[in-house]
């Protein structure tokens, strides 16, 4: 666990001293979408990593924090730290409630069952137009505010969302390290044998699912706050397909695998401008790639590499 | 490529000639369109059109001895993007201005930020709400949706027909239309009998129409952008439907009629006057810029020079001339735009002033009618 | 109930009984409208959901990319009859060719290599391949809608008060000669067998000498056939992009679970039904949850009863 906690330091720290490198520029306003994408990619992975389970609808979950708390503060003149808890509280019994039904299937089935879900969740932004202001989407979104200070500005929102990451990112290594992570993952290997060590596998995976949306919903709350207008576009399949892709690509079961993926997959449409039309077909091709040659995801296949290409010059030393 | 490189040589020589042009630094315009993504029918001619008007600006020497350097990102229709790209420009890019985006949802999300950086926004896109109410720092091109449907509700009225039956797509632009055709409804007399919608991806409308086929609509006003409306109007074919169909500007191309193909007959729609360009009456102050836009869209990239191109070479221009206006700084750019009177440009004549930043009036579009495959003006 | 006062003249109540009854006819033309347009799309759900069990059920894997052997279909044909100018009758057995060689790439170069064949990373592969595939139409056909004429031509037809058009019939004729094959090939065919054995039990089939891997290719490629002629008989009618595959995938998924992932009559019935309930709902509930019920259905079918509607759950899914 000490060494859990040290390489969390130097985490913190990584994240503490980036925007000293860039100083204000518009890799800023990228370096908070990588904050956000973070936490969800998180939250999915421990319902993925961990408990094994595949979800195709997380956007849903994202979509529901970002709307909740967007109406509630746009429209009803909520005070934005009571509309996020709040669209948390909601956004979790949803998922718990729903969770005891989905989560009685298996494989493909759950995943097109929370397909199925994410879609439903998304016509619905679309269609309530009178709330949510349809295909058009909400604006006029209040950003947050603390102690006198207007979380306004690409640096501060910065400072703000990877704060709450951070916090998560402990929170999951703390999970992992704990009972209940261990339970996870007996569930994830099999669960009947896990039930028969006394492991209450129906009620743990609901919690899980329930954990991870209201993770996501937070992620959406403060994701409406920082840009201050939203639109059902944002919380559809494909993104959906995104947070999948950076979990697997990470490196599934691993929080900073999550971060690598999350980091990954926000940065390269920035690289890949250049390349503008051939983009599609390079994400794509990543995922493939990815998933034949380094299923474990970089976390785990860079290493691997290195250790690859260092046994090999130990070996021609040999020859 | 010929044309491309006899151009390059030109402006070389043109430089070398012009001591000036060493010396002062070009003057940045940023772009955001949505060349790839659901609205790529509107960002790919938007951002041809801006370039080729850019180049042909710079090759004739610049504005006041300057070159304007555009400055493109591709948003592939995603408001989040362009907020992003929109923050990259003023920031690492430092544009004086931006021309875009090409949805009326991306131009909503972007708003917020231009107001905040205090630098001009020109929006091609149609959604009434951009400028209703006037923001300081936000103009448009592209001409109001509340004008096409008032076209479309002039026309209903004058021959009675005022039973309507709208079907719109779920998008932007179809949730923004609806919006206006229900909140003028009333003014012109018209009653909505129905009022059902489609998603941008659906390939089969005839429950829609079944619906409206039951009911006592006169009229049917479709609302949306290729390909729903071709399905809509070849399913009301299959479905025997006499009803009179009207269409939005959203389908004011060739492409339409591609699509529909016999169904398209009689189909009316309010258009800009670009379509029709050649039908004009010589008398028409728009004429000339029409066929010149028209003709050189052509020859640079072989094909029709569209409406929606249109708003992007209005937007250029209309920069430039604040620009020749003497303004080169955000601030004086957007005190010279709101200056502007009764420019010429593809998509009407525009006057801005400080409590109209749309700039064009009821003749921006013209009603036209589809007959055998082409296009024909309704008096 | 009628109030019926008692001066009214005979008059106004035949008047009243008329107008009840154009009222129900009316409501009766439009279900019948709603249902045979259904039936049509339901066709189409049908086969795509076919080609989902035909894979699912020799390999245990859900091809996302099904859909794109649609589109492909499609925009193939649109190929031959415009660039290389065929005729109709030699475009579609072209543009089924190759969409079948795709299937096959398809099988050879992203499933079979997969080392470690776990649900995720089938999921994430077939999804991926879509995406790849969709990047390469895009950019060969680029993004625009195309049309291709109808078979035979776009007059309407009437029955009752209904009208379809001579494409939907075409649709309708070719979903069940191709379901009469489907089911001549798995049960009189040897390789049909063969495919039918793996489905049952792959360690079996590969102990009485069934070539289980060939079995697999033939399921990917059969799939992607059935899913080009899909595409090709509902594009005169729906219009091809490089994107349409995606929701049809979908849908044709959900038609696949209705049928409990058989590869016969069930699914047909889940995707006509499907495609029915979903027509019906657009026209008389609301037309912006078209889509939204189709996944319902979905859902409630996953919740209540998992084996699909004729399923019984471990026994013979072909």
């Amino acid at each position: 666990m000490k060494r859990e906690l040290l390489k969390f330091a130097a985490f913190t720290l990584l994240i503490l001293l980036l925007p000293l490198l860039f100083n204000g520029g518009y890799l800023m306003n990228v370096l908070v979408f990588v904050g956000i994408n973070t936490m969800l990619a998180i939250a999915l992975n421990l319902l993925l990593g961990y408990a094994g389970q595949i979800s195709l609808g997380h956007a849903g979950f994202f979509g529901l924090g970002a709307y909740l708390s967007g109406v509630l503060t746009a429209t009803y003149d909520w005070n934005p730290w009571q509309a996020m808890p709040v669209a948390a509280i909601v956004v979790g019994c949803m998922a718990f409630l729903i969770g005891f039904p989905i989560l009685k299937l298996k494989g493909h089935y759950l995943a097109m069952a929370t397909l199925g879900l994410g879609i439903i969740i998304y016509i619905v932004f679309n269609e309530t137009i009178d709330l949510t202001g349809g295909p058009s989407g909400l604006s006029g979104i209040p950003s947050l505010e603390a102690g006198g200070i207007v979380f306004d500005s690409d640096v501060k929102n910065y400072y703000l969302i990877w704060g709450v990451t951070l916090a998560v990112v402990l929170f999951s290594i703390n999970l992992a390290n704990s009972r209940v992570g261990r339970a996870l993952r007996a569930v994830h290997d099999s669960e009947v044998a896990a039930q028969v060590v006394g492991v209450n596998a129906r009620l743990l995976k609901v919690q899980v699912f329930a954990l991870s949306a209201v993770i996501s919903s937070l992620a959406g709350s403060l994701y409406a706050h920082t840009m201050t207008f939203i639109s059902p576009a944002s919380f559809g399949f494909n993104f959906s397909v995104e947070l999948l892709t950076m979990v697997v690509i990470g490196g599934l079961g691993s929080v900073y695998g999550s971060f690598l993926g999350a980091a990954l997959l926000t940065l390269l449409p920035e690289f890949l401008r250049a390349a503008q039309d051939y983009d599609i077909i390079i994400y794509g091709g990543l995922l493939v790639v990815m998933v034949m040659f380094m299923p474990g995801g970089l976390v785990r296949g860079i290493p691997e590499l290195f250790r690859k290409v260092f046994k090999s010059r130990g070996g021609a030393d040999h020859a | 490529m010929k044309f491309r490189l006899l151009s390059f040589l030109f402006a070389a020589v043109t430089m070398l000639l012009s001591t000036n042009a060493f010396a002062a630094a070009p003057i940045k315009i940023g772009a955001l369109f949505a060349v790839t993504g659901p609205a790529a029918f509107l960002g790919e001619p938007e951002r041809n059109t801006a370039k080729m008007i850019v180049d042909e600006i710079n090759k004739a020497g610049g504005v006041k001895g300057r070159k304007l350097e555009l400055v493109s990102y591709d948003t592939a229709g995603d408001a989040t993007k362009a907020v992003q790209l929109a923050t990259k420009l003023i920031k690492d890019d430092k544009v004086v201005a931006i021309i875009g985006p090409s949805t009326t949802g991306e131009t909503m999300a972007v708003i917020p930020v231009v107001e905040k950086e205090q630098v001009p926004l020109i929006s091609c896109s149609a959604g009434s709400k951009i400028t209703d109410p006037v923001k300081k720092w936000v103009f448009k091109t592209a001409q109001n949706d509340a004008l096409a449907v008032g076209r479309i509700f002039e026309y209903l009225q004058k021959h009675k027909q005022t039973n309507v039956a709208i079907l719109t797509v779920s998008d932007g632009f179809g949730a923004s239309g609806r919006e206006q055709l229900k909140s003028q409804a009333s003014k012109f007399g018209i009653k909505i009998v129905s009022d059902d919608t489609y998603g941008p991806k659906d390939t089969d409308m005839t429950a829609q129409l079944t619906k409206i086929r039951g009911s006592n609509a006169q009229a049917i006003i479709c609302w949306g952008t290729n390909p729903g409306p071709a399905v809509v109007a070849k399913n009301a074919r299959q479905l025997g439907i006499k009803t009179p169909l009207f269409m939005s500007h959203g389908v004011s191309s060739k492409k339409f009629i591609d699509l529909a193909g016999d169904a398209a007959e009689g189909v009316k729609l309010p258009s800009g006057k670009v379509l029709v360009c050649d039908l004009l009456p010589k008398t028409d102050s728009q004429k000339k810029s029409l066929v010149s836009f028209v003709k050189d869209y052509q020859n640079h990239y072989k094909a029709e020079g569209d409406h929606f191109g249109g708003h992007a070479w209005d937007a250029v221009m209309l920069l430039k001339n604040a620009i020749e206006r003497g303004a080169d700084t955000p601030s004086s750019i957007r005190d010279q735009l709101e200056k502007t009177k009764n420019f010429c440009g593809i998509g009407g004549t525009f006057t801005y002033s400080a409590q109209d930043h749309a700039g064009l009036g009821k003749d921006a579009f013209v009603l036209v009618e589809i007959k055998n495959r082409d296009w024909v003006i309704v008096k | 109930m009628f109030f019926i006062p008692t001066q009214t003249p005979t008059l106004t109540l035949m008047v009243r009984e008329f107008l009840f009854q154009k009222r129900d006819k009316m409501l009766f033309d439009q279900i019948l409208q709603y249902t045979l347009s259904g039936l049509s799309t339901g066709a189409i759900y049908a086969l795509i959901g076919i080609g989902f069990s035909i894979i699912y059920n020799a390999t245990g894997i859900i091809n996302f990319a099904q859909g794109e052997f649609v589109m492909l279909g499609g925009l193939l044909t649109l190929t031959c009859l415009d660039l290389l100018k065929l005729p109709i009758w030699a475009a579609i057995p072209c543009a089924v060719a190759v969409s079948t060689l795709a299937g096959l790439l398809f099988e050879r170069l992203a499933i079979r290599p997969l080392r470690q064949p776990t649900p995720i990373n089938l999921v994430i592969i077939t999804i991926g391949g879509s995406i790849l595939i969709r990047g390469l139409a895009m950019l060969i056909w680029g993004k625009d809608t195309h049309a291709i004429p109808s078979f035979s031509g776009d007059e309407p037809i009437a029955i009752g008060g209904a009208t379809i058009l001579p494409q939907h019939l075409w649709i309708l004729a070719i979903t069940v000669v191709i379901i009469a094959i489907n089911k001549f090939y798995f049960y009189h065919t040897i390789s049909g067998k063969a495919m039918r054995a793996c489905a049952y039990n792959r360690r079996a089939a590969g102990l009485v000498g069934i070539d289980v891997r060939r079995m697999v290719l033939f399921s990917f490629m059969i799939s992607s056939a059935m899913g080009a002629v899909a595409g090709i008989i509902v594009a005169p009618l729906t219009m091809i992009a490089y994107d349409v595959g995606v929701m049809l995938g979908l849908k044709g998924f959900c038609a696949a679970i209705i049928g409990g992932m058989s590869s016969g009559i069930a699914t047909v019935v889940g995707g006509l039904l499907l495609g029915v309930l979903e027509s019906l709902g657009a026209g008389l509930i609301s037309s912006g949850y078209k889509d939204a019920i189709a996944f319902i259905i979905l859902l409630l079918i996953l919740f209540i009863r998992p084996q699909g509607l004729f399923g019984k759950a471990d026994s013979e899914r072909v």
